[in-house]
């Protein structure tokens, strides 16, 4: 089961990275969500995958009563979930002003803050 | 997207999600929910609420900014945290305090819910802030 | 596998700690509560802009109080940690500070408090006033955060609030170029957390822990060569974030966009997170990962010495040619690092403070030009010596402690970093630290000489005077000359008294390469004895 994870893992990540390489703002946008849940699976796999009950502690008791699944991949999952979201809301934000404001998608033409055609820099005193 | 039938529905729907999300948030803990979740439902319900009856609305009716909101949050979480400066524990050990109502039943209250509930909080502002600049924006064009 | 019947007969292993925590060593959480909690309390009182200011100075400067005490501390007694939430470590996150982890938060906070005052002189110009004070707060929590956590995954949380308080102060006012900035701030830098997250699941598949302490202890067992994989992506995503040599693009690309005090914010404290994660993992966490990868560390040091100070000789706008000078001094810590004796990571520490100090400085220093030339394009600048001459001494002086020139500050750590490539007989680092001081020099003087040495624009007879030049405003004179002379004036002294600088540095050096200290006060120095 963690072979096939991994390969699905590995292929996010070739997905992912092949729309990042790309012009386009969207399809970067694409690819930093892809590469999100790819890292998230990644955490999930690495943390061993077992087939056991979700670690809810009864009512009443102390311990698990059986065997559980590791809590922690899942915690830091979530974590990292919440935070890709809010970075994701706001890069998506953020890419609708720029196409606003810039009226740029394409990465190549936005040259505000570094300037193309930029003067050479004064070659003497 | 507008129609009649969706602007009648929507504030029933969105006061409902409220009411839903501040049980889910309650039910947390021990059980599946908590405040991030609870956050996420109340803030669908004010961006539902936003598309139907306009964002002006909503941010009258939410009389607070909602970056105001998410501030209060964090201010609440953080405070949760110092609470066990005054047992000699470390930052954020989890106090709690069993009362004893008139009826029997017992009220549990502790700094983890404390934290929740500023959990709720931020997740309600930062997203609702979100969402309304959003739909503001397909409005004025 | 048995599975526990009942929990009666079940033997919990102890996971909560048992003695009281003395008030004492709360001294640890200050540096980042308070920061976070004065930015939640001003982002409430977003309705009281005459507010924002004073309280968020009375936060700085109990925080920098709170960082004083803390370094103290450190200093007297040894790492101090306390792991949150009363549970034992490696179950609870935990926060440590050794001495270059509180040395850092504290430089962090005093350079903060500066930018607080410089922020006000700025303010009038600007119609959207509300924000600057919450997200320089929040930042502030985020970078203390970062240096002073004990726990791997915690440092990527510190990191992502960082991120997002920079974002918010890179689009305050959201003119074009600055939108333009934050995409490409934004995408690489969130890809360079998403590196350093790849980096975390892999050691927690391999070591099983996050707890820096913890992984220290355990990476010795690790037998599996994919820790040096590991180790190789800890140093992707933190080169990535300190922007040394191929990695560097997004930071002359955005560093310029926002207003001064924000550049001067990011070049002070941003990159050097990048530095001490580095020196964290390769040292602390991984360190048989050095010899593997030192000839690569080598390599991206010596290319980011020589080719920013080229890169800011070919620049026409001021803030862009600063942000080159930034990467030089990445490119000098990572020579430190390169060479990682003791005495590298001395010069590596110290010069952290002191491009974390001088950089902040120059930016300020520049953004008073801009205020008084109306740009910041060099062509179109040109005598400002005879306007304002105090403006030009603190940026002569800014560019020569900047490229190592003594008695100034910028020289010491350049000494220590040649004395430490001399004892380890590697000519090749030493030249390259030169080399970069001379290009440095170049490049530092040839922008003062446009800016302030010559009589008016380019292109313009030496005769005639600059008429574009305006004398800043009163409220620029009190708030932005005095506070950005102070800091000029506190580097100035730092240098020629550089005793306490290299107790800092020799301190925070000996505790990076003596981790039994920090493991030690993580875990209890009895637990660790018995092992």
């Amino acid at each position: 089961m963690e072979i096939a994870l991994a390969f699905l893992v590995g292929l996010f990540f070739a997905v992912a990275i092949y729309l990042l390489l790309s012009r386009s703002l969207i399809r970067m946008l694409l690819g930093i969500a892809i590469i999100g849940n790819g890292v998230n699976l990644l955490i999930f796999t690495v943390g061993r995958l077992t087939r056991e009950v979700p670690p809810i502690v009864p009512d009443g008791e102390y311990a698990p009563l059986e065997q559980i699944a590791n809590p922690l991949p899942q915690a830091l999952i979530l974590t990292a979930i919440v935070i890709g979201f809010s970075l994701f809301a706001f890069l998506l934000v953020l890419t609708y002003r720029a196409y606003q404001e810039l009226d740029a998608d394409n990465t190549d033409t936005m040259r505000v803050a570094e300037p193309e055609d930029s003067p050479r820099p004064p070659l003497s005193y | 997207m507008n129609t009649v039938i969706f602007r009648t529905i929507a504030p029933f729907l969105a006061a409902l999600m409220i009411l839903f999300s501040v049980f889910v948030l309650l039910r947390g803990h021990n059980e599946p929910g908590g405040g991030f979740i609870g956050g996420l439902i109340a803030a669908s319900a004010i961006a539902i609420y936003g598309i139907a009856a306009g964002v002006n609305e909503v941010r009258k009716a939410l009389v607070f900014h909602p970056i105001a909101v998410a501030g209060l949050g964090v201010f609440l979480a953080t405070l949760a945290g110092f609470m066990s400066l005054f047992v000699d524990a470390p930052f954020l050990k989890g106090l709690w305090l069993f009362l004893e109502l008139s009826d029997g039943t017992e009220l549990a209250l502790s700094t983890p819910l404390l934290f929740d509930i500023g959990v709720y909080f931020v997740v309600v502002g930062a997203i609702s802030a979100i969402a309304l600049e959003l739909e503001e924006d397909e409005e004025t064009r | 596998m048995a599975v526990s019947s009942t929990p009666k007969n079940l033997e919990l292993p102890p996971a909560m700690i048992e003695g009281a925590t003395a008030a004492a060593d709360w001294l640890i959480v200050w540096p980042v509560a308070l920061p976070m909690i004065g930015a939640a309390i001003l982002v409430m009182a977003r309705k009281r802009p005459e507010w924002q200011a004073p309280f968020a100075f009375t936060i700085l400067l109990a925080t920098l109080v709170a960082n004083f005490m803390l370094y103290m501390r450190v200093q007297g007694e040894g790492p101090l940690t306390m792991t949150m939430g009363n549970w034992l470590p490696p179950y609870g996150i935990s926060l440590a500070a050794d001495s270059l982890s509180a040395l850092f938060s504290l430089v962090s906070a005093f350079i903060m408090l500066v930018v607080i005052l410089f922020v006000q002189s700025e303010i009038e110009v600007r119609e959207n006033k509300f924000g600057y004070h919450p997200l320089l707060l929040l930042l502030l929590a985020g970078v203390s955060g970062g240096f002073l956590t004990g726990d791997l995954f915690n440092l990527y949380v510190w990191f992502e609030v960082m991120l997002i308080a920079s974002f918010g102060l890179l689009i305050i006012g959201g003119r074009k170029i600055q939108l333009d900035g934050a995409v490409k701030y934004g995408f690489l830098n969130f890809l360079a957390t998403t590196f350093f997250l790849i980096a975390i699941g892999f050691t927690y598949g391999l070591v099983g822990t996050l707890n820096m302490a913890d992984i220290a202890l355990k990476v010795p067992q690790v037998e599996s060569g994919a820790i040096y994989a590991v180790a190789a992506l800890f140093f992707l995503a933190f080169a990535m974030k300190a922007a040394a040599f191929p990695l560097n693009s997004w930071l002359p690309a955005s560093y310029h966009a926002p207003d001064p005090a924000v550049s001067a914010v990011f070049a002070g404290l941003l990159t050097k997170v990048g530095v001490y994660a580095l020196v964290r993992t390769h040292l602390l966490l991984i360190p048989q990962s050095h010899a593997y990868l030192q000839l690569l560390i080598e390599i991206i040091a010596g290319f980011t010495l020589v080719l920013a100070p080229l890169g800011a000789m070919a620049q026409t706008n001021a803030r862009r040619a600063l942000g080159f000078l930034v990467i030089g001094g990445i490119g000098a810590m990572m020579a430190g690092l390169a060479i990682g004796t003791p005495t590298g990571i001395f010069g590596l520490a110290t010069y952290a403070v002191n491009s974390m100090l001088v950089m902040t400085a120059l930016y300020l220093v520049v953004g008073l030009v801009e205020r008084m030339g109306g740009t910041s394009d060099i062509r179109k600048l040109g005598g400002l010596y005879r306007a304002n001459s105090w403006l030009s001494i603190m940026f002569i002086t800014l560019v020569f402690a900047v490229a190592g020139l003594p008695p100034l500050l910028g020289f010491w750590p350049k000494m220590v970093l040649v004395q430490a490539g001399i004892e380890m007989s590697n000519y090749w680092m030493v030249s390259l630290i030169l080399l970069n001081s001379i290009l440095t020099s170049i490049a530092g003087t040839r922008l003062w000489a446009h800016i302030f040495w010559r009589d008016g624009r380019e292109g313009v007879n030496s005769e005639q005077i600059n008429t574009r030049i305006r004398p800043l405003p009163p409220r620029a004179k009190v708030w932005g000359l005095w506070p950005a002379g102070m800091l000029v004036a506190f580097i100035f002294v730092a240098g020629l008294v550089p005793q306490p600088l290299f107790k800092a540095g020799a301190t925070a050096a000996f505790a990076v390469y003596d981790p039994g200290e920090y493991v030690g006060a993580v875990f209890g120095r009895e637990a660790v004895a018995q092992e």
